[in-house]
């Protein structure tokens, strides 16, 4: 057959029979998000322009990449539940170290990756479980934070600064950013053939493992992944708010877990969507502040309102898969 | 032609023991280059067993395995893929978040590059359309998507894509199982093809014809021992039932209550498959052992659930007149709590009456677990001991005390005695007869007709339906299997 | 049940007592044997909060992989709240305090495992969800909200005989009965055979769905109950009383000797893990380090545990 057939084969059959519930399932993160937009457009039309977004979705930038960060661990089967501090410690180490001793700065980020790689490889050795594995290393890197920088402070080193205060033209910079960030986790995890492998290893462990591949280097390298978007996200946040603070992550780890199931992710199985966890962290730091306050909602209540946009979100999945599994 | 072939693999005097029980005791086995090998026997004869050695998965506790004249070292699934043995096994081996295109990827390290998803999909849709023409998948299908016999032609479709390893022999365990007749004899014209070019195959299947027709040699496997061994041509089905059977079994003619009238004891369960149009439903009453009959997966295992459900909850599918307990036959993964004793594990059905006031009695609790361990002779020095200290037919045991230890009056079994041995079988069905004579009632789905023969009465499912109502005195292998393929075969 | 204690001897769990009297004795040894006894009844005072949410974590996590309970905060910062406002510092209403703290308890829990069941959301997500809602409930019900206590109940609370305070020595009857509901009970038993197959607790003719339910609601409720305890014992309610109270109440049922992967608990455990973890800190702070270097301690020592106690056991 040519590969034109085959193309034509793979259009006829995505479009074709029974597949109109997985569509679904894969554009739902992107309709909750255009429902948010729409909601806001509708209170206060102003806000969607440039400034507007540039100014809705300065702290979506971190919230994207502490999530894809999160994407890559869930994707083996695994949680992380320091992922917030971390970017807290990164956050520090940026404003401190990296400004004034780039080479120090530098060597700390990197030796973070690979703890994280190391993380993996204990994980695997021996059989831990990730959930206490990383609560116990989120004391560490909040204690490591605080060592560092007891009190508010630092400065973002100005490269930093400039590179997240950055004005292209058309697009605001927010949303150029999240494009890319998607873009790139997607190549990497759902286009590579070594993608293939590690997705893989959290859907059948035991296939990926008899067909001869290490299972051991496939934990190391999304726990690595996991540490270089973590990095990043540090890096994103401290040139937003050119300063520091130990505490200043601590709430991604729970908004970038519920960024990837927003966005189509499962907790096993090794069903990640980079593009969905992308848009589910825009949806969510959308509905976190800018559309509640539009909406007059008064602070008090923006929590609860984050997590009903939760709860409403992941039901109707449920009941699009229970429509498939119907069929 | 097999004489003269020169020999690809060969097995020599294997045994493997899982805890007490013997899985093989001492098999040679040898397959020629270009010859198709016809592997038969019961549930639990070591097929399966023999066949993991050869892959790889397991290790063989003595005996030798030589591919192409040598024995390798470190015998592993990857050396295996490398010296060209491929394998399908009953449980598929895809991952069912990847596509068709990256699963294959996955079993070949050699597909890398920018273009290796059009590479992948190629090559898998290649064998696709060279074996199951019109099969319908596409290369971007997640597996998960895809139902269950298009899997099974994926899997199989993998076995024969080859890159940079050659494809010298492919083990085709149960292929057929969960392909419908039509995609079966694509696979089966698409092996005989493969074989005239020089591919070997060891072939399981529990469908004789298929065996009798497409392969050139047939081993018989019984009690982890090859009983036979001999050209195709020299057997039927006959002899091959004769081979495969188990003479002690067949020695005991059944005590069915041939006598007893249906229907003058109390009415137990009332219930009709879901996918059931016109009549026909399963009925039995008080005392009555029901068979269900018919090949694997054809709606029993889901009728004994619907059953289960309704009498926790009324359902409009099934009427239950009494308590029910279910003896599962997928141990690991419906039956045993792995971290409990053994009387823990007997019993959990009974808790309410294990109790003194508020407290479970441990008194009690190793009561009942004495009492049947007597009884049912689970083979252990103490029923403190952890379940997985026993070998597999003794769980089976303990898992049919919960059972019988309850105050169920209907016990639901569900082909409970796969990997059972003879010994325990025979213990077992005196068993179930002397309680079923005691007022219970027992529906036993099994795929033996030798059990099948212990039955009052069976139903004989096909597609998700009863197709046919036996009486006891109408059991016979032939009836059944007649029922069980009135299209395949 | 010989076999049963046999087992326990054998696990981990010892050994966060062993840690817990290692860690004594080197703050006792820091600061030459002053303050040794002082330090024991604090750190027992403290300890309980821990345990009492611990025991309903430990039944929840016993459930299975991807049971946890993260509402436990939010949900202890409401339970004051609630329990201080219907005390009104009023030495009478101490009861109906309590009673109300139960039922707010009682009602997360059960919300709780209404998300999960009938939206069939992930426990983590579920619970997470919730919790953001009552964060907010909360913070607008408690907003300007600063009541005091009872005299009366702040006084029980802090109470000691003989250096051991009454709290605890109800807290450890407490967990004695938890123990016995774990091993003795029907509940005890489906939630262990839930925890280790839930399918096999199925067709064993376990109730799965009222078992869980119930272990969510037992899990709110003991929330409940610790959040008027805490206001008591700190003689006021606030917002962030329990937050330390999500990582803790998961990381005593670890280090107790509580397996993630479902099926396998421990009631002793718990306090010895609440304890060791209580005088590390109580030891970290005699020797004056700072806040950073007893959080990183700390992490590191829950990595250490975990690492040494882990193995064969299916992860997650």
């Amino acid at each position: 057959m040519s590969a034109s057939g085959v193309a034509a084969k793979e259009v006829s059959r995505v479009l074709g029979r029974g597949s109109t519930p997985r569509l679904l399932r894969a554009l739902l993160p992107a309709l909750s998000l255009a429902l948010v937009l729409l909601a806001i457009s509708y209170l206060n039309p102003r806000a969607i322009s440039y400034f507007g977004f540039t100014l809705m979705l300065n702290l979506a930038v971190p919230i994207a990449l502490a999530t894809i960060a999160q994407m890559f661990v869930i994707a083996g089967n695994d949680l992380d539940l320091s992922i917030g501090a971390f970017v807290g410690f990164v956050g520090c180490v940026t404003a401190t170290w990296l400004r004034e001793t780039p080479l120090l700065g530098t060597l700390v980020l990197l030796g973070c990756i690979a703890t994280y790689a190391g993380l993996g490889a204990l994980i695997y050795l021996r059989n831990l479980p990730s959930i206490v594995v990383t609560l116990g290393m989120s004391f560490v890197w909040q204690g490591l934070a605080i060592l560092l920088l007891p009190k508010p402070g630092g400065k973002a080193p100005g490269w930093l600064l400039a590179t997240m205060s950055f004005k292209p033209p058309l697009i605001p910079f927010p949303i150029l950013a999240a494009a890319v960030i998607a873009a790139l986790a997607y190549v990497g995890l759902m286009r590579t053939s070594y993608g293939a492998i590690l997705r893989g290893s959290g859907g059948n462990a035991v296939a990926i493992g008899r067909a001869g591949w290490s299972l051991l280097k496939a934990k190391m390298v999304l726990f690595a992944c996991t540490g270089v978007f973590g990095v990043l996200s540090g890096l994103a946040l401290i040139g937003i708010t050119t300063s520091a603070d130990a505490n200043i992550g601590n709430g991604y780890t729970l908004l970038s877990i519920a960024g990837v199931i927003l966005g189509g992710g499962e907790f096993v199985g090794g069903r990640v969507s980079p593009i969905g966890a992308v848009i589910g962290a825009l949806t969510l730091a959308l509905a976190a502040s800018p559309l509640l306050t539009f909406m007059h909602i008064p602070p008090d209540w923006q929590v609860a309102a984050n997590g009903a946009t939760l709860i409403v979100v992941l039901a109707a999945r449920v009941l699009i898969s229970r429509k498939e599994a119907e069929r | 032609m097999t004489v003269t072939s020169p020999k690809l693999v060969k097995l020599d005097g294997i045994e493997k023991h899982f805890g007490a029980v013997r899985a093989l005791g001492g098999v040679d086995l040898a397959v020629g280059q270009g010859e198709c090998l016809g592997l038969v026997g019961h549930n639990g004869a070591g097929k399966s067993t023999l066949m993991h050695v050869l892959a790889g998965t397991a290790s063989a506790d003595r005996g030798s395995l030589t591919i192409l004249g040598e024995a390798p070292a470190g015998y592993s699934p990857g050396i295996a893929k490398k010296l060209g043995v491929r394998c399908v096994f009953q449980e598929l081996s895809l991952c069912p978040n990847l596509t068709v295109a990256e699963n294959t990827r996955v079993f070949h390290p050699s597909l890398t590059g920018f273009n290796w998803r059009a590479k992948a999909g190629r090559l898998i849709l290649e064998k696709l359309d060279a074996i199951f023409p019109g099969h319908g998948i596409s290369a971007s299908d997640l597996v998960q998507d895809l139902a269950i016999g298009r899997r099974q032609m994926v899997e199989v479709a993998r076995a024969f894509t080859a890159t940079d390893e050659p494809v010298r022999l492919i083990i085709l365990d149960e292929p057929t199982s969960s392909l419908d007749a039509h995609t079966a004899r694509q696979l089966l014209g698409f092996m005989r093809r493969a074989v005239a070019d020089g591919i070997s195959f060891i072939f399981i299947s529990h469908l004789l014809g298929e065996v009798l027709e497409h392969c050139d040699r047939i081993v018989v496997m019984r009690d982890g021992r090859t009983v036979a061994d001999a050209d195709a041509t020299t057997f039927d089905r006959d002899r091959l039932v004769a081979a495969m059977g188990d003479v002690e079994v067949h020695a005991r003619e059944t005590r069915a209550n041939k006598g007893r009238a249906r229907g003058q004891s109390p009415l137990r369960v009332r219930a009709r498959p879901r996918r059931q149009s016109g009549i026909g439903e399963l009925v039995a009453h008080e005392g009555e052992i029901i068979g269900l009959a018919g090949l694997a997966g054809h709606g029993q295992t889901e009728l004994l659930l619907a059953i289960f459900s309704a009498a926790m909850r009324a359902d409009a599918r099934a009427e239950v007149t009494a308590s029910v307990a279910l003896v599962a036959g997928d141990r690991q993964a419906d039956g045993v709590f792995p971290l409990w004793s053994i009387a823990e594990n007997i019993g959990v059905r009974s808790l309410p009456s294990l109790r003194q006031g508020l407290l479970i009695s441990p008194r009690r609790e190793d009561a009942l677990a004495n009492l049947w361990r007597d009884k049912i002779r689970i083979r252990t020095p103490d029923v403190h001991h952890n379940i997985l200290s026993l070998s597999g037919g003794n769980q089976q045991k303990a898992l049919f005390a919960r059972a019988l230890g309850s105050d169920a009056r209907i016990v639901l079994m569900d082909d409970p005695m796969r990997g059972v041995d003879v010994g325990t079988k025979l213990e077992v069905y005196d068993l179930i007869r002397e309680e079923a004579d005691a007022g219970r009632t027992f529906l036993w789905y099994t795929t033996e007709t030798d059990e099948l023969k212990q039955c009052d009465h069976v139903y004989v499912f096909r597609n998700g339906a009863i197709v046919a109502d036996l009486t006891s005195d109408e059991v016979t292998e032939q009836k059944v299997i007649q029922s069980s393929f009135a299209e395949a075969s | 049940m010989k076999g049963t204690l046999g087992r326990a001897f054998a696990t981990p769990w010892i050994w966060s007592f062993v840690g817990a009297l290692a860690v004594w004795l080197a703050a006792v040894f820091f600061t030459g044997g002053y303050g040794a006894g002082g330090m024991l009844t604090a750190a027992l005072s403290l300890a309980v909060f821990t345990v009492v949410v611990g025991v309903g974590q430990m039944f929840v996590i016993t459930l299975g992989p991807g049971n946890v309970d993260l509402s436990l905060p939010a949900n202890i910062g409401l339970a004051s709240a609630v329990a201080m406002t219907v005390m009104a510092g009023d030495d009478g209403r101490i009861l109906l305090g309590l009673a109300a703290a139960l039922a707010c308890g009682l009602a997360i829990g059960a919300a709780n495992y209404l998300l999960i069941w009938a939206l069939r959301i992930p426990p983590i997500i579920a619970t997470l969800s919730a919790s953001f809602v009552i964060q907010s409930i909360d913070i607008s019900y408690g907003r300007g909200l600063q009541i005091k206590p009872p005299p009366g109940f702040a006084d029980f609370t802090n109470i000691q005989v003989l250096g051991i305070p009454i709290l605890a020595v109800l807290t450890v009857l407490f967990t004695v009965g938890a123990g016995l509901a774990l091993q003795r009970t029907i509940f005890g038993r489906s939630v262990l055979a839930i925890g280790q197959n839930m399918r096999a607790a199925r067709l064993a003719g376990i109730r799965v769905n009222r078992v869980r339910f119930a272990t969510y609601a037992l899990s709110g409720t003991l929330g409940g109950i610790d959040g008027a305890l805490l206001a008591g014992y700190f003689r006021g309610a606030n917002v962030d009383i329990g937050n330390e109270y999500l990582l803790a109440s998961i990381a005593v049922v670890v280090i107790g000797g509580t397996s993630v992967a479902g099926g396998k608990a421990n009631v002793p455990g718990l306090w010895g893990a609440a304890l060791f973890l209580v005088l590390l800190l109580t030891m970290l702070n005699t020797f004056g380090v700072s806040a950073g270097v007893r959080l990183v301690l700390t992490g590191l020592i829950i990595v250490a545990v975990i690492t040494a106690a882990g193995g064969a056991e299916a992860a997650r």
